[in-house]
């Protein structure tokens, strides 16, 4: 396997970034085999084959989601955007918009980095509600 | 690669993260305007300026019979703050040492922090930042030597910011000679710090930079700090025994309302 999961020069990342990349190589590999074994159990009429194919896909469902939550958890503005979707009922496009939004003018507002930012983090420091 | 030259440095990922959260530790007690002012952004290192929504008439035109103003901006200043670290303390970090030498990068965090207080409370003339004290167009008030007073000093400014039409809670930031004259005092039994929060009803707070003690409103609009880059740690140089890095972080401040603070001068 080569290192095609990174878009730049690996020896200039930070290893959070390397780490991130990966993660993000392992979610697209996991779902990619997720719509594989749907084509498969598609086409396939022997139940015991299908059977195998559906618990392998199971397992691919947990290792997406065990990806998923993991890039959620380093990235707090995409968690924001996402729990703003996920598992919610009614238009997706519309929620998506709106999470969006609410997220990016949430962050803006609590002096929060910017994506990408390299700095300390501090920002705002006046409590909520005061 | 971001204007910080972070990569360029020849430390160690563990000794970045050794110095920022030393440099977060150190800034987060003595940034006292951010937890008393609104705070927007960061906007980023390329913002340049605030917008104010002013002009400036233009007399003379290319061509009679034209008129024209220019916009007026606040100007982002930048404050940098340089300190080095000896190479060898930052090794022995990277050995699991618990006890590396950041006195340097201690002292660097407390400048900028008091910088950034100074600027938003007493101004900056240079960088055309009016701080809150200057102006407030309320009558100043004289904080003096026996704290004993002060719950009076403070209940006269509550009364005038009410008399203005500025509704609590209300903030104060204290400077640290007067804070440190009210931590060691009781009134009437009760800890003058706790007597001094109840007549304000909002935070009070440890203020390095700060002359006397300034009492502002919390309710937000007034008093307002837009944040470039924030605060952030880059990399300038090293020779073979130390490593220079700087603080740094670009901003405006302009008060919008000058009749929401009143200033308790020393």
């Amino acid at each position: 396997m080569g290192f095609d999961q990174y878009h730049e020069p690996p020896a200039e990342l930070p290893e959070q970034t390397r780490t991130f990349a990966r993660l993000c190589a392992s979610l697209t590999e996991e779902a990619e085999a997720i719509g594989w074994y749907e084509q498969r159990i598609a086409v396939e009429s022997d139940r015991a084959a299908v059977a195998i194919m559906r618990d392998a896909q199971g397992e691919e469902f947990k290792h997406f989601a065990m990806d998923l939550e993991f890039l959620l958890r380093r990235t707090p503005l995409w968690r924001e955007i996402a729990a703003g979707i996920l598992f919610q009922e009614g238009d997706i496009v519309e929620h998506g918009e709106e999470a969006e939004e609410e997220a990016i003018e949430g962050a803006a507002a609590r002096g929060e980095p910017m994506v990408g930012s390299t700095s300390l983090g501090i920002g705002s420091m006046r409590a909520a509600g005061s | 690669m971001s204007h910080l030259l972070r990569e360029h440095a020849p430390i160690t990922e563990a000794s970045w993260g050794l110095i920022d959260n030393e440099a977060r530790e150190r800034l987060t007690p003595a940034l006292a305007a951010r937890k008393l002012i609104d705070f927007a952004g960061p906007h980023g290192w390329k913002r340049s300026a605030t917008n104010l929504g002013r002009t400036t008439p233009l007399v003379d035109t290319p061509v009679d019979a034209l008129q024209a103003v220019q916009r007026r901006v606040l100007a982002m200043v930048e404050l940098r703050a340089p300190f080095s670290i000896a190479r060898s303390e930052l090794r022995d970090g990277d050995r699991g040492a618990d006890d590396v030498d950041l006195a340097a990068l201690d002292a660097a965090a407390h400048r900028i922090a008091t910088a950034e207080n100074r600027a938003v409370f007493h101004g900056w003339p240079a960088a055309g930042i009016t701080g809150i004290a200057q102006a407030s167009s309320q009558e100043a008030i004289g904080l003096g030597q026996d704290c004993t007073l002060y719950p009076g000093h403070v209940a006269k400014a509550v009364e005038a910011l009410l008399h203005a039409g500025i509704e609590g809670p209300y903030g104060l930031a204290l400077g640290p000679e007067p804070y440190t004259r009210v931590l060691e005092t009781e009134h009437g039994g009760y800890p003058l710090l706790e007597h001094l929060r109840k007549i304000i009803g909002g935070p009070l707070v440890w203020a390095p930079g700060v002359e006397g003690a300034v009492v502002v409103s919390q309710r937000g609009g007034d008093f307002l700090f837009d944040s470039g880059e924030d605060l952030s740690i880059g990399y300038d140089r090293h020779d073979v025994d130390a490593v220079a890095f700087y603080i740094v972080e670009s901003f405006t401040f302009r008060v919008a309302t000058p009749e929401a603070a009143v200033a308790l001068s020393p």
